[in-house]
């Protein structure tokens, strides 16, 4: 079995977010780019299952939309231990233009495991993966916070208010993972950063696809009022706000 | 034209969240001019059916099938996307919970609608279609022009207050019959913890993180927590130690929520934490650092040491509730 990891490029998630164009996108001075971290765990979960011979996963490549500034989380993912990669050769402007790409690599390349992370820390969409699934009309599950395979038969673990669910199905299919798919992001080491260079990532153009959402401008969220402080020795004093003042006990 | 909310149960019960959602869909439908459809999915009866029609909806269309009793997004988008065509929907209305994020974008791929997820306010114009949405986890809000025919929108938890209104609706029971080709997963066991409050929901969160020390020192916690009818949660270093269970976990790669009310006892407030509660209406912070960013969030702060303060907390809790 194969397995496609999709990942995003996102501004490091301690970035300061400033705006530049006139607020309708990021100013990326100085930002670091990584590996979405819901991706990066799905790469690892996915890396976990190939390493274990009894699942049969025979390799694991990573694809993502993106122009050629992105190479670099390409590169570091194969130096985490994706065995090869695929860029699609263009800017994603909205979640359809980018599950539509990703469909159609998958349509010419059959894969029988797709993992998207469960949002991007910089869009927080959480559509990519369901529009991939349905746009190959292969099933998926949401909120995964386990996969294993079992007698060659996938199991996954899916949140619900409260609790689990253990649920089945064949391949292929898309798992669309959240925290608990894998306990760390697995980190490169100095042998597989040098193995990576020669690793191959297929460039790929792009389909003809319209955008169906537009950012027209950003906005900062309205500063909070200044905290009012409550002397520790009269911490009682609190719960009298919270019921009087604030009105939320 | 019409505005459809989808509105999930749970064993056959609404939630406040379903409540915000048809409110919701009928703030929408009254700047489009026209009126809501909700949609259920699963065994609900006629009197809890009903209680959607008391915040707008019109028309209550219940769909009942043993093929759906559980979640199978495909299976689910199907039916919806049939209901949408059938009503003529032009704004299509989810929760973006796990069940609308599995959900709404199959339906935006059949319908080719444009989505907007995580939307926390009504659109701020109709023509173009242009929603308000959170992003960069919080840090920032997008306005978004949706340019499909069909609109789909997942409204954040939380975010919209409940509009009640005169009860006009009528009950459709729809038998539709899923094609089983489209029913590819099926749910083997089911683990639930009873009793507890589920945290996404909560209108109270007491949360607590490495300020707490040790993983023994969380009774008092649990005690206010309890005593004001909340759940609890950790900060990510908490779970990690293994002092708390990784389901209480909040922050950006944990739980994202937005109660009423979070009690942050001995969490310093790094970015990552703050993305996941930054929408919350109010926020208490109580650190023994007075430089802790978590203050610079907060409307309420104590410096002082949770141990001290949290028993002092309890004992004025218990004092009103008297």
């Amino acid at each position: 079995m194969k397995i496609l990891v999709c990942i995003s490029n996102v501004p490091d998630t301690t970035t300061k977010i400033k705006f530049a164009g006139g607020n309708s996108s990021i100013d990326t001075t100085g930002v670091q780019w990584v590996i979405n971290p819901w991706d990066e765990l799905s790469l690892t979960r996915a890396l976990e299952l190939k390493d274990d011979a009894a699942t049969g996963i025979k390799s694991v490549t990573v694809i993502h939309v993106g122009n050629a500034a992105s190479e670099p989380t390409i590169r570091k993912a194969l130096a985490i231990g994706a065995d090869d990669g695929i860029r699609v050769n263009a800017e994603s402007p909205d979640a359809w233009y980018v599950a539509s790409q990703i469909a159609e690599v998958v349509k010419n390349d059959q894969f029988d495991i797709i993992l998207c992370g469960i949002e991007s820390s910089d869009y927080n969409g959480s559509v990519v993966g369901g529009m991939v699934a349905e746009f190959l009309g292969i099933p998926s599950v949401s909120a995964v916070s386990g996969i294993n395979i079992e007698n060659g038969q996938p199991v996954l673990t899916r949140e619900i208010d409260g609790g689990k669910e253990i649920i089945a199905l064949s391949a292929p299919f898309v798992a669309i993972v959240q925290k608990g798919i894998a306990k760390e992001p697995r980190i490169a080491a100095m042998r597989g950063i040098m193995m990576a260079r020669s690793k191959p990532v297929k460039l790929i153009d792009p389909v003809a696809v319209e955008p169906l959402t537009l950012i027209s401008v950003f906005e900062k969220p309205a500063p909070r009022t200044a905290c009012k402080y409550i002397d520790a020795d009269n911490a009682e004093q609190l719960i009298d706000l919270l019921q009087n003042e604030a009105k939320v006990i | 034209m019409s505005v459809l909310v989808y509105t999930e149960n749970w064993d056959g019960k609404f939630k406040k969240l379903s409540f915000e959602l048809v409110s919701y869909a009928a703030g929408v439908a009254k700047l489009l001019n026209t009126t809501v459809a909700a949609v259920s999915i699963g065994r609900v009866e006629e009197n809890e059916l009903k209680k959607l029609g008391n915040y707008g909806a019109v028309k209550i269309i219940s769909v009942n099938n043993d093929q759906l009793v559980s979640l199978d997004s495909q299976a689910y988008a199907s039916v919806i996307s049939e209901i949408s065509v059938k009503e003529g929907a032009s704004v299509i209305v989810f929760a973006n919970n796990n069940t609308g994020k599995a959900v709404a974008p199959r339906v935006s791929v059949r319908l080719k609608a444009g989505v907007g997820s995580g939307v926390s306010r009504l659109p701020l114009n109709v023509d173009p279609f242009t929603v308000y949405k959170r992003t960069y986890s919080g840090n920032a809000f997008a306005h978004v022009i949706i340019k499909s025919a069909v609109k789909i929108i997942t409204l954040a938890q939380n975010s919209f207050d409940l509009i009640e209104t005169a009860n006009n609706a009528t009950i459709e029971i729809l038998n539709i019959s899923v094609d089983p080709s489209l029913l590819k997963t099926s749910v083997k066991d089911v683990q639930k913890q009873s009793g507890k409050i589920v945290l996404t929901d909560a209108d109270i969160v007491v949360s607590g993180g490495r300020g707490m020390k040790s993983a023994d020192n969380w009774s008092p916690l649990i005690e206010l927590a309890t005593l004001l009818g909340a759940a609890t949660a950790c900060s990510r270093p908490v779970s990690d130690e293994g002092w708390r269970p990784h389901d209480e976990h909040t922050g950006q790669t944990g739980k994202i929520i937005a109660p009423n009310l979070y009690i942050a006892v001995g969490i310093s407030g790094a970015t990552q934490h703050l993305a996941g509660i930054s929408s919350s209406k109010y926020i208490v912070a109580i650190n023994s650092d007075k430089d802790a960013p978590v203050f610079e969030a907060a409307q309420y702060g104590i410096v002082g040491d949770a141990m001290k303060v949290l028993p002092k907390l309890v004992a004025a809790v218990k004092e009103i509730k008297k």
